[in-house]
C-alpha cells in the first residue's frame, strides 16, 4: 500500500506492507535515535512523535500514519543538544541507549507543561526505562533544566 | 589535582544525548545477511534427525546451518584469561541440546521475512531426555548434563562432568569447627538468590564482514574484545590474525556482555559465505539465552561471645551454572571470599562451594560476579544475629568489621591498605536517621516504616591475572590520543581514563583523544570487568603517560642542546633553566615528525598482584503495606569509598544506577521456570524493572580513603554498589514484619503471605 507522511518536516511517499512497524520504517529512512529495547510496550525506548503527541513507534503500525506527521529526535536536535547537556552534566546519559526515547518524552513533557513538580515529572517518563542511571540523574538534569528555563534560557521551539 | 576528582562531562555525551548512531546495529550495513536462531523446546534432548531442504528453498535464505555443519572442538563462550576458569563445554551449535533455547539452526537470508519463514520448515526430531531441573539434586544425578567425552576443564577448578560438577573447592583459616564449639551464640541460615537478568536496554548484537584482506571484522556490543577474538578463534578453528574485534558505543554491559553471547553465529555465517552479516537477540533471547546471574543458595553458620564479637564464619555456596558453565567456576568464589573479609573480628572461618550443571539457560557475569549473592547471605545473617544479641545491628558492625591495615585471611591474605567502611557505615546510618528509625514505626493507617542495613565490598580486578594497557602518543599540535581496549559501556571510563591522562600529562581533558576497543589498533586489555578498568588499566595509562613525559622532555633537550637534568617542564613549555630558551610542546610534537627517530608514543601494560577491595554502606528507609505486603522503598542512604573519586559525577550515577538494580533484585526481578525447563519471565512485561517510580530517594555520598597502589589513590565503583540493596531491604522488611525472607525476590504476595 502507499502512504503519504511527513517526516520531520520532509514530506516522504512511499509503497510499504501493511505489517510495517513505524520503528521499523523509521530505521530504514535513516533515524538511528528510535530504538528498540523490548517486544511487549514495556521500554519507551522507541518513543517518536506523531501529530506531535508521543508514542510508541514499536506500537504503531506505519500505515496508521498515513496523512500525519512524524516527528524523531533527528528532527529535534536543538531541542535535544540543548536540554541533554543538562542530563550530560550530570553524567546520567551513561550508556545513551534510553536517551532519546526519554528526550522525546521529556520534551512532549517541556510542551505541555512548562513547570512540572517531580511527582508530575515522574509519573510523565514512568514509561521510560532506564537501566544504568537510577533516574535521580536523570531527575536532577531536568530540575537543572528547569531552572535555567525559569532564569530566561531560551524557551522550547513549538 | 587539576582534572582527577572533577565532575567532567563524558566525551561522547552529545551523541548520545542526540540520538546519533553510534551503536551496533546503527551502524550495520544496509546489505547485512539477517541472522536468526532455532531453539530447543526442551530442556534436555539429542536431536535424531534435522532436515532443512525445504526451508533452504526459502527465496533469499542464504545459508542454513546445523551441528553437523560446524567445527568439533568444543570452548567456552567466557570472557576469560586464558587458559579459562570456564570448562571447554561448547559447540556453535550441538547435537545434545542442554536447555530450552539452546541453538539447534542457524539461519541467513536476506531480509526478516524469509528468515522467519525458513526457521517454521525446518523440521526437528529429537529424543527427550530427563532433564536436571533442580539444582539440589544435580551434583551426582544419573542424569548428566556433559555427558560427552570432549568436554575439558583447562583449570583444576575440581570440574567433572561425569558428576555434573562444574567446580568445587574448600578454604579455610584456622579451625572453624573448634571456633564454633566454643561461641555463645551460634546462627545457621540458608539464603536463596535467583538468576536476575542484568537487562540492559541495548540486547545482544553482533555484525560481521570480511575485509580487503579477507579477514573476518567483528563490530559487537561487548566488553571484551580480545577475548571474543579468541573465542572466535577457538570457535572457527581459524588464526586470530585473521580476525578483528571491535565494539563501538554499547548500550549497557553489567557483566552480560563479559561472555559471548551473540558472536559465534553471525561470525560462522560471514566466514562461511564471505558475506556480511547480523545478529540482533530480541528481548526474548535475551531473557531466555543469555548470560545471567548464577543462582545460589547460601548456608551461613555464625559464631559470636556474648558480647557480639564474631568468631568464626562457615559459610558453603551451591552455584547453578545452568547447561553451560560460563563463569561457574569464578563467580562462586566471591560469594565467600568477597563477602567473609567484611568482618575482621574473625578468628576462623571456612568457605566451601559446588557448582553444578543443570538443563537451565547457563549463568554468567552480572554486576557483583557472586559477591552480590554471598553478601546477601553473609550481611542477612550478620542482621539476624544481631537480633539474637538484642544488640543494634550497627553497633555490632562496628565492633567487628574490617579496619585499615588488617590482614584479611579470607581475601587471599591480602591487608586493607585504604578502608574507611568505618565512616561509610557512620554516615550512612546517620544520613537515614538510624537512631530514631530503627526498627520500626506504625503508622497507624495500615503501613510501617522501617529501616535496613548492610554494607559490602569487591574487588579492583583479577589480581594477578588481568591486564590492562595504554597507548598515549604526542600529535603535532599537543594534543594526544590515547588508544585503550577497555570497553566503555556507559560509564564513562573512556572520560575517566582520559582525566587520569590529563592529570599525568598535565593538560585538558580535551586535548586527550580516545579510541577503542579494537584488536587491530588498541593494545591488549582483558577487558572491562572485575572493576578493573579504573584501577588496572587507569594504572597503564598513568604509567604510559609518565613514560610519554619522559620522552617529550628528552625531544625538549634535543631541541634546546641541554641536559635533561637543566629542564624545566610544566605540560606544555619546556625550558632550558641555564640558558632560558624555551620550546613549546606544539613544537616539539611537530619536531617529531620531521627528521626523527624516537617515536613520541609509549604503549604500557599493567597487571596488579593485589585487587584492593572498595567499601560501602547501604541503608534503606520503607514504607510496607501491612495488608499487601506492597514495599514502597521511601529513602536508600549509600556511603561509598572507592579510593580517590576520578569522577564524582559519573561514580554516583554509578551507585545509583547499581542502586536500583539492587532494588529490583530485592523485590521483584524474579526467574522462575515451569517443570519442563520453560523461563517464564520472558519479556520485560513478566519481568519488571523498576521504573522511575519504583526507587524512591536515592542518596550517595563518599568517604575515600586513599588507596596507594591506585591512580591517584583510585580504587573502583562499578561492581560493589550493587551489593548492599538486596540485604538492607531485607533487614527492613524483617524489621516491619518480624518475619524473615531469606529467598530472593521478596515480592509482596510473599510478604502478604507471610505475615499472616
Ligand atoms: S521498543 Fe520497547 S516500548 Fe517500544
Ligand atoms: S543510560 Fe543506559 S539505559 Fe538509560
Amino acid at each position: 500500500m502507499q502512504i503519504s507522511l511527513v517526516l520531520n518536516g520532509k514530506k516522504i511517499t512511499e509503497e510499504i506492507t501493511p505489517d510495517l512497524l513505524l520503528i521499523d520504517f523509521l530505521r530504514n529512512h535513516g533515524c538511528y535515535s528510535v530504538k528498540r529495547g523490548c517486544e511487549t510496550s514495556n521500554c519507551g525506548l522507541c518513543t517518536v512523535f506523531l501529530d506531535k503527541k508521543p508514542v510508541l513507534s514499536c506500537s504503531v503500525l506505519t500505515a496508521r500514519t498515513d496523512g500525519h506527521a512524524i516527528d524523531t529526535l533527528e528532527g529535534l536536535q536543538d531541542e535535544a543538544k540543548e536540554f541533554g547537556a543538562f542530563i550530560a552534566d550530570q553524567g546520567a546519559e551513561q550508556c545513551g541507549f534510553c536517551n532519546p526515547g526519554m528526550i522525546m518524552n521529556a520534551i512532549a513533557l517541556f510542551r505541555e507543561n512548562a513547570d512540572p513538580t517531580d511527582e508530575e515529572i515522574k509519573e510523565y517518563l514512568a514509561g521510560n526505562l532506564c537501566r544504568c542511571s537510577g533516574y535521580e540523574g536523570q531527575l536532577r538534569g531536568i530540575r537543572a533544566f528547569l531552572e535555567y528555563k525559569r532564569q530566561g534560557g531560551a524557551s522550547c521551539r513549538q | 589535582m587539576q582534572t582527577v576528582g572533577q565532575p567532567i562531562r563524558k566525551k561522547d555525551a552529545e551523541a548520545l544525548v542526540t540520538g546519533k548512531p553510534v551503536f551496533t546495529d546503527d551502524l550495520a550495513m544496509k546489505d547485512c545477511l539477517i541472522v536468526k536462531l532455532l531453539r530447543s523446546p526442551h530442556a534436555n534432548a539429542m536431536l535424531k534427525k534435522i532436515k532443512t531442504d525445504t526451508a533452504k528453498l526459502v527465496p533469499g535464505i542464504e545459508a542454513i546451518y546445523t551441528w553437523e555443519d560446524v567445527p568439533k572442538h568444543r570452548f567456552t563462550l567466557a570472557g576469560q584469561t586464558y587458559p579459562e576458569p570456564s570448562p571447554y563445554d561448547r559447540l556453535i551449535l550441538d547435537r545434545h541440546v542442554r536447555y530450552v533455547g539452546d541453538p539447534v539452526a542457524i539461519v541467513a537470508g536476506e531480509n526478516e521475512e524469509c528468515v522467519d519463514r525458513a526457521l517454521k520448515m525446518i523440521k526437528a526430531e529429537y529424543e527427550v531426555l530427563p532433564a536436571v531441573l533442580d539444582f539440589h539434586t544435580a551434583k551426582d544425578n544419573e542424569v548428566l548434563v556433559h555427558p560427552e567425552d570432549n568436554w575439558k576443564a583447562l583449570c583444576p577448578v575440581g570440574a567433572d562432568n561425569q558428576r555434573n560438577l562444574c567446580a568445587e573447592e574448600e578454604s579455610h583459616a584456622g579451625d572453624v569447627d573448634a571456633v564454633l564449639a566454643g561461641c555463645d551464640v551460634i546462627l545457621e541460615e540458608t539464603y536463596h538468590v535467583r538468576a536476575a537478568q542484568q537487562t540492559m536496554m541495548e540486547t545482544f548484537r553482533t555484525v560481521c564482514y570480511k575485509d580487503a584482506y579477507g579477514r573476518l571484522n567483528v563490530m559487537s556490543s561487548s566488553q571484551i574484545v580480545y577475548h571474543v577474538r579468541r573465542i572466535l578463534s577457538n570457535a572457527l578453528g581459524i588464526s586470530k590474525s585473521k580476525i578483528r574485534v571491535f565494539k563501538p558505543r554499547i548500550g549497557g554491559g553489567f557483566g552480560a556482555k563479559q561472555t559471548a553471547v551473540s558472536e559465534i553465529y553471525p561470525a560462522f555465517v560471514t566466514w562461511m559465505t564471505g558475506k556480511p552479516s547480523k545478529i540482533i537477540f530480541t528481548r526474548e533471547e535475551t531473557q531466555t539465552a543469555s548470560s545471567p546471574r548464577h543462582e545460589m543458595e547460601i548456608t551461613v553458620k555464625l559464631g559470636a561471645d556474648s558480647e557480639g564479637n564474631i568468631q568464626a564464619i562457615n559459610m558453603y555456596t551451591l552455584s547453578n551454572t545452568g547447561a553451560y558453565g560460563e563463569h561457574g567456576p569464578t563467580t562462586v568464589g566471591l560469594s565467600g571470599h568477597k563477602s567473609i573479609p567484611l568482618y575482621g573480628s574473625l578468628k576462623a572461618h571456612r568457605f566451601s562451594y559446588d557448582v553444578v550443571y543443570t538443563n537451565q539457560m547457563s549463568a554468567g557475569a552480572y554486576r557483583g560476579y557472586g559477591a552480590t549473592q554471598g553478601i546477601f547471605a553473609l550481611e542477612s545473617a550478620v542482621n539476624e544475629l544481631a537480633e539474637r544479641l538484642h544488640m543494634d545491628p550497627v553497633e555490632l558492625r562496628m565492633k567487628n568489621m574490617v579496619r585499615e591495615g588488617q590482614v584479611m585471611p579470607a581475601y587471599y591474605g591480602e591487608t586493607a591498605n585504604s578502608c574507611a567502611l568505618d565512616r561509610c557505615l557512620m554516615r550512612a546510618a546517620e544520613m537515614i536517621g538510624w537512631k530514631e528509625k530503627y526498627p520500626c514505626r506504625d503508622m497507624g493507617d495500615g503501613k510501617i516504616r522501617s529501616v535496613g542495613i548492610a554494607m559490602a565490598m569487591q574487588g579492583s580486578c583479577i589480581s594477578s591475572v588481568d591486564v590492562g594497557s595504554a597507548t598515549v602518543k604526542l600529535n603535532e599540535d599537543g594534543s594526544y590520543m590515547m588508544s585503550i581496549a577497555a570497553a566503555d559501556m556507559g560509564t564513562g571510563c573512556d572520560t575517566i581514563l582520559a582525566q587520569i591522562a590529563a592529570e599525568s600529562l598535565e593538560c585538558p581533558v580535551g586535548n586527550i583523544a580516545v579510541s577503542g576497543a579494537d584488536t587491530d589498533t588498541s593494545p591488549y586489555d582483558s577487558g572491562s570487568y572485575a572493576s578493573s578498568t579504573t584501577y588496572i588499566t587507569g594504572t597503564a595509562v598513568r604509567h604510559a603517560c609518565e613514560q610519554l613525559r619522559e620522552k617529550i622532555c628528552s625531544q625538549a633537550a634535543r631541541m634546546l642542546e641541554c641536559g635533561a637534568e637543566e629542564l624545566e617542564y610544566d605540560g606544555n613549555v619546556a625550558k632550558d633553566v641555564k640558558s632560558g630558551k624555551t620550546v613549546t610542546l606544539e613544537e616539539i610534537g611537530v619536531a617529531s615528525m620531521c627528521n626523527n627517530v624516537q617515536a613520541l608514543q609509549v604503549t604500557e601494560s599493567y597487571s596488579s598482584p593485589v585487587s584492593p577491595p572498595p567499601f560501602m554502606a547501604g541503608a534503606v528507609e520503607i514504607e510496607l503495606d501491612k495488608e499487601t505486603g506492597q514495599v514502597e522503598i521511601l529513602d536508600y542512604a549509600a556511603v561509598v569509598d572507592c579510593g580517590t573519586v576520578v569522577n564524582p559525577n559519573l561514580a554516583r550515577v554509578q551507585t545509583e544506577g547499581a542502586l536500583a538494580q539492587g532494588i529490583g533484585m530485592a523485590l521483584y526481578e524474579n526467574v522462575q521456570y515451569t517443570d519442563k525447563g520453560k523461563l517464564l519471565n520472558n519479556s520485560l512485561m513478566q519481568y519488571k524493572i523498576p521504573s522511575r517510580l519504583d526507587v524512591g530517594r536515592l542518596r550517595v555520598e563518599f568517604e575515600s580513603s586513599y588507596e596507594p597502589t591506585g591512580p591517584f589513590g583510585a580504587k573502583s565503583i562499578g561492581e560493589i554498589v550493587i551489593n548492599t540493596p538486596a540485604p538492607a531491604i531485607a533487614h527492613a522488611i524483617a524489621n516491619a514484619t518480624g518475619s524473615k525472607f531469606r529467598e530472593l525476590p521478596i515480592t509482596s504476595e510473599k510478604i502478604a503471605m507471610g505475615a499472616r
